[in-house]
């Protein structure tokens, strides 16, 4: 991602407040973000901080209660026509017409633009030409995924907005949506894609903010995020039932621990070097006669980054939501 | 390729969409038609109706046997013996229309004086019993049967059908298209392109000025082939009227789908609006029926006021001028509801 290019996404001081009989909630509180030309940039966060409404007012569907939008050097207020056929965008769920082939269906979104590519170029760009004659109802979840970003890029965008692209779908169907959006990164579009897998964002992202409760929390290339836990390791173990417990302290004195995290179903220490950690963890633990239930070891993720930054784990909330 | 149009691309699509539905090709299509079918043979013209009598045949087993031969003999009776208890059962089920009592002075008739069809009967039956007992009719009656062509029910159905048929289509093909497309989304990713809205709602109401013409062609060929139902006015009057029924219900279509976000609201929204027109409207029988006090009301109805032009087209023939103040009624509840729905549209 060269730094100083050009900004394709300025937004400041977003708030969105939505007002109904029994509640007042602010889902956007204060939002600041730039997106520069040509990256791929990842909001990620769980469930209920934001992500969507963010995305639907950076992409005119949804008006601010305050604060400035920027998409392109336009505003919506001022060019919404001009900036309709410069960007594209997959919402969240959308279900296309049933009983329209995928061809149909691509040929209807491509009539409402002046410039754009052929239905055959974006199924190619999609690997779905074979289902070109196909209705949509007979497609699978992965190829309907597929199909959303085929009609967000039939208008040949500069712009690409995603919102969980990827939710619901199988591994399978992941990874190669996934294959889809590094082609289109590599081919020079700019992408803003929502997540709530921290996997995706770490693979897909050049940069990613977290946001939670309508603001972000940090901002940075998946990289330098983990870089600000101290260690690139997590070592996660857990003690049999009957142990009794060791004390937060006690593990932040072995060798080589940043950080330390204590669940209610074990413990995960954040390391620099888990070859020097974990013999000494062992060691240890043998000298007070207790008896480990599991140990892994693993490279730290934003995940952690997020638990981190929030005290909550984000697949708890990811699960419990969906 | 070359690039189509966004209007045309996107009545095709909802053309595609619709005739891939069967069952939305049946409900509008076959069903209105099977509908009159059904109607029409129902209440087909059919032979002076026989009123049913029962006599009893307990007390005076003579006079009873003399009278029921004189019944028997006429075409107009559906006549039987009956005994005790059976006789008050078969009147109280509706089996019978009449129950004729001999006693030794005279005749005794038990019928529901609630019931027309008893009272025909009761008239019928002392008529064909006196005559039979010697009276003479001091005045002497002709009858002449007159039925034609244009005062029958299948005639008076047609129209009717016709104008129920377009109020559906209006509300379902546009309301309930529209909310579920609001359901899935599909409006939101819709207003996400550049895709003028105008050139959407003009291809929903051009979609729907498309599907009309084969319904009322079906109807009309229906009632003139199986029924002989001849439309009197011209062909032409009656698709402008037809066009001007699609259009305002595609209106009140839109408006009743203006903010509903569940198939469920817009399902009972609609049935709200409908119910009391197929009611009071005219479309099986005369919107007359109902009190003088509520006529200014039901006149004012929209599917009153179309079957009522239909049928003055069709039936008597009468110009488009004639009815120019049903058709401008029908015409501003169209432009008022669509008005209304264009403010408070919701597409997401």
């Amino acid at each position: 991602m060269p730094a100083g290019s050009p900004v394709a996404i300025r937004c400041g001081g977003l708030h969105k407040r939505f007002v109904s009989r029994s509640s007042t909630v602010d889902a956007v509180n204060g939002l600041d973000l730039e997106v520069r030309s040509g990256e791929c940039f990842g909001l990620l966060g769980p469930n209920g901080a934001g992500k969507t409404t963010t995305i639907e007012i950076l992409e005119g569907l949804l008006a601010p209660t305050s604060g400035e939008v920027e998409v392109l050097g336009s505003r919506w207020e001022s060019h919404p026509d001009e900036l309709r056929q410069r960007i594209g965008i997959s919402l969240q769920e959308t279900r296309f017409a049933e009983k329209l082939s995928v061809r149909e269906t691509l040929e209807l979104f491509r009539s409402f633009y002046r410039r754009g590519l052929s239905p055959e170029e974006v199924l190619a760009l999609v690997s779905l030409q074979e289902k070109s004659g196909a209705w949509v109802g007979k497609l699978s979840g992965g190829q309907r995924q597929r199909l959303a970003v085929a009609c967000a890029l039939i208008g040949d965008p500069e712009l690409l907005f995603l919102d969980e692209p990827t939710t619901g779908l199988d591994p399978q169907s992941r990874r190669s949506l996934w294959d889809i959006l590094r082609e289109l990164r590599a081919r020079g579009r700019t992408i803003l894609v929502t997540t709530h897998y921290m996997d995706e964002a770490e693979r897909l992202c050049d940069r990613v903010a977290i946001v939670d409760a309508g603001r972000v929390i940090a901002l940075g290339s998946p990289a330098e995020l983990v870089a600000r836990l101290g260690g690139e390791h997590v070592v996660e173990f857990a003690l049999d039932a009957a142990a009794r417990a060791i004390g937060e302290a006690e593990y932040r004195a072995l060798p080589g621990v940043s950080g330390v995290r204590l669940h209610p179903d074990g413990v995960a220490l954040t390391v620099t070097e888990p070859h020097i950690t974990v013999p000494a963890l062992l060691e240890r633990l043998q000298r007070e006669r207790l008896a480990l239930a599991r140990l892994a070891t693993r490279h730290v993720s934003l995940e952690d980054v997020f638990v981190e930054l929030t005290g909550r784990n984000l697949r708890d909330e990811a699960a419990s939501a969906a | 390729m070359s690039r189509i149009g966004p209007f045309r691309a996107l009545l095709v699509s909802r053309l595609r969409e619709f005739y891939r539905e069967p069952e939305a090709l049946f409900w509008v299509y076959g069903f209105p038609v099977l509908l009159a079918i059904g109607l029409g043979i129902a209440f087909r013209e059919r032979p002076p109706e026989q009123v049913r009598i029962d006599v009893l045949v307990e007390a005076q087993a003579g006079r009873a046997a003399e009278d029921l031969r004189t019944l028997q003999a006429d075409p107009l009776f559906q006549a039987r013996a009956c005994h005790g208890d059976e006789c008050a059962q078969r009147l109280r089920l509706g089996r019978t229309d009449l129950v004729v009592v001999p006693g030794a002075q005279g005749l005794e008739f038990r019928f529901d004086p609630t019931r027309p069809e008893s009272v025909l009967a009761r008239a019928r039956t002392e008529d064909a019993l006196q005559r039979a007992a010697g009276r003479a009719d001091p005045v002497k009656v002709e009858e002449h049967p007159v039925t034609q062509p244009g005062s029958r029910y299948i005639d008076f159905l047609i129209p009717g059908l016709l104008g129920m048929n377009l109020m559906g289509g209006g509300l379902w093909g546009i309301g309930f298209v529209l909310v579920d497309m609001r359901v899935r989304k599909l409006l939101k990713r819709l207003v996400a392109t550049p895709m003028r809205r105008s050139d959407f709602l003009l291809a929903m109401m051009g979609s729907r000025i498309l599907f009309m013409l084969p319904e009322v062609a079906l109807l009309l060929a229906a009632g003139a082939l199986l029924f002989h139902v001849r439309v009197q006015g011209s062909l032409l009057a009656v698709l402008a009227v037809a066009l001007l029924g699609a259009v305002s219900f595609a209106g009140l279509g839109l408006f009743v789908a203006c903010r509903a976000q569940k198939i469920e609201t817009v399902s009972g929204l609609m049935n709200v609006v409908m119910l009391p027109m197929w009611l009071l409207s005219g479309i099986f029988f005369s919107s007359e029926r109902f009190p003088a006090a509520l006529q200014p009301a039901i006149q004012a109805l929209p599917l009153t006021l179309l079957n009522e032009a239909l049928r003055a087209v069709i039936l008597e023939g009468a110009s488009l001028s004639s009815q120019a103040i049903r058709l401008g009624g029908l015409a501003l509840w169209g432009a008022v509801s669509f008005v209304l729905a264009l403010r408070w549209f919701r597409w997401s």
